[in-house]
């Protein structure tokens, strides 16, 4: 997988939040076999980048930061937090959040877009969160973002992938664009299934960090990353439409 | 022997009293100018859940808290024995399954025993989780009585004062300064935490209620007075300056949620300081010559502080006879 020319060997993202602590964030990440990690900053930085301590934890796992701009409202809010994830991070990848609604937290493809387009035009290489909808992909696309990142369901809702024919219909019209299901994944078999519809990728945070064994899990989501890109790469077989008689029934001539 | 511990807050204070008990020579100092002043634990819920803290802690949290009980039982005053409950919104009781195949000795309750332990919430929810043998104490009495128990052990106590630079005075300095020892321990932390103070007489609380929310992690302890402690915010960040309109919004919705009656309640106080914490956010007792470390209790200061109080106190008299 290459995404904004850096080679990928794990299809699995891992997030760093919620974790009982930075040495189980350190142990998970090793277990998944992750080479990318996200981190948040907006909340951390309370304007003098008070969250150094958790960022050189992070900074120091060996892995690829993405830093996040998770909690954020407005586009000026995300440029402003994305700007210091640079600053932070030393890297011009962003993982663009921009939040429009309290509950669900589902982006506002509006300010996504815009943002988008700003941070493009820095010099940021963007990897925007948003939905599934083919119109806003084509959008971010013209913005300038050479990632996707649709959401399986809403954050930290571990509902799965809400909408497979959604997530194949990108996949169908961008085939050579990235793919990273982002977002709603709560079980290793979503994670499996994301993988054998042909997305590149997989992110999630919750699912690893609120688990009983956030070490456990996060080897067992390795491993079915791992299986849904075997199976993808390997042709699955189609299912078989039976409840339709075929005509003629070879075979029942005979016996009638 | 004579020690001196450099900080008052809630490891200074445990873990002075420790050693007044077994006859050492003790002095405090902390850099505050009075009691609470400069101590992160003065802004902490008070609420020694051992069991309950199993959601998102390792198992040493549990057995090591549960000792805090009868320890704070028996030295402090205010300290009450009835539980924690536990509770969320019809729409998050999958929060609920997880927090109790995550914890242990609980009791599922629905509504009629909700209404039975805390009358104010009947109506209010229909499913929860009673830890009965959980207890709660308001952490500034608390501080205070310690420090009445170490003057009566003749144990001397200054605010206000710098530890002295020459420390040849004393046999042993045993450094409970929290977030501000980060100079002397690299891989310490601050996650900061974000309360309020509010105070009503529309409703009573007889024990720590538990708010089960999946953005925001809200718990109300009730106090002396009609006074409730609203808290906390989980932030990894050092800023122990502030509290953000976001934080208090989310606090105040949570408590709002809970009962409406905290929409009419006055506000007492809001106030944000950082939890010290380890990498494995558990505490540590670190013996750098004479200077032992007694930090890292993250948000498990009054749960913690006795056990680890009771092993610096271990370790000093050791080292003593060691030394003899």
């Amino acid at each position: 997988m290459l995404l904004y020319n850096v080679e990928l060997a794990s299809p699995l993202m891992l997030g760093t939040a919620q974790y009982p602590s930075p040495a189980i964030v350190a142990a998970a990440v090793q277990a998944s076999g992750a080479e990318v990690v996200t981190v948040s900053l907006r909340r951390e930085a309370s304007g003098n980048l008070a969250g150094q301590a958790f960022w050189s934890i992070i900074r120091d796992l060996g892995t690829r930061v993405l830093p996040n701009t998770a909690g954020c409202r407005t586009v000026k809010e995300a440029v402003t937090t994305a700007h210091m994830a640079r600053e932070v991070f030393g890297t011009p990848w962003i993982k663009l959040e921009v939040i429009g609604e309290e509950d669900t937290l589902q982006p506002d493809v509006f300010g996504l877009v815009e943002a988008a387009r700003v941070l493009t035009e820095e010099g940021f290489q963007v990897f925007p969160y948003t939905t599934e909808d083919l119109v806003v992909a084509e959008r971010l696309l013209a913005a300038g973002c050479r990632v996707l990142m649709p959401w399986g369901a809403p954050i930290g809702s571990g509902r799965g992938l809400n909408n497979v024919f959604g997530l194949k219909m990108l996949r169908a019209h961008f085939p050579d664009v990235p793919l990273v299901v982002d977002a709603g994944i709560g079980l290793p078999s979503h994670a499996a299934a994301a993988m054998e519809l042909g997305v590149d990728a997989v992110l999630l945070n919750t699912a690893v960090a609120k688990a009983g064994d956030p070490v456990g899990m996060a080897k067992a989501f390795a491993l079915a990353v791992e299986a849904g890109l075997l199976a993808q790469r390997a042709i699955p077989m189609e299912p078989r439409e039976m409840a339709r008689p075929s005509t003629p029934v070879f075979g029942r001539a005979l016996l009638a | 022997m004579r020690i001196r511990v450099i900080g008052a807050g809630v490891a200074g204070l445990t873990a002075a009293l420790e050693l007044a008990e077994r006859g050492a020579r003790v002095e405090v100092i902390d850099r505050g100018p009075h009691l609470g002043a400069a101590a992160c634990s003065w802004c902490a819920g008070g609420m020694l859940a051992p069991w309950c803290e199993r959601e998102s802690s390792e198992p040493v949290v549990a057995e090591l808290g549960r000792r805090a009980i009868d320890w704070w039982l028996r030295r402090c005053p205010g300290t009450t024995r009835k539980g924690t409950l536990v509770i969320a919104r019809p729409r998050d009781a999958g929060d609920l399954t997880h927090f109790a195949r995550r914890t242990e000795r609980f009791d599922w309750v629905d509504g009629d025993r909700i209404a039975d332990l805390e009358p104010d919430l009947a109506g209010r929810f229909h499913k929860g989780l009673f830890f009965a043998d959980e207890a709660h104490l308001d952490p500034r009495s608390a501080l205070t009585a310690l420090a009445a128990r170490l003057v009566d052990f003749g144990v001397s106590l200054r605010f206000g004062a710098e530890a002295p630079t020459g420390d040849s005075d004393v046999d042993r300095i045993i450094d409970c300064r929290g977030f501000a020892a980060q100079g002397d321990l690299p891989d310490l932390r601050g996650v900061k935490g974000e309360m309020l103070l509010v105070r009503t007489h529309e409703i009573s609380l007889q024990r720590p209620v538990r708010l089960l929310h999946p953005r925001i992690a809200l718990y109300i302890v009730p106090r002396e007075k009609g006074l409730f402690m609203i808290g906390a915010t989980m932030i990894e960040s050092s800023d122990r300056s502030r509290v953000t309109v976001r934080s208090a919004v989310e606090l105040l919705n949570g408590a709002y949620s809970v009962h409406p009656a905290f929409g009419e309640a006055e506000i007492v106080e809001f106030g944000a300081d950082v939890r010290p914490a380890f990498p494995d956010n558990l505490p540590a007792i670190r013996d750098c010559g004479r200077t032992i470390y007694f930090n890292g209790l993250y948000r498990h200061g009054f749960l913690l502080a006795p056990a680890f109080a009771t092993r610096v106190a271990d370790a000093v008299f050791h080292l003593e006879r060691l030394w003899r």
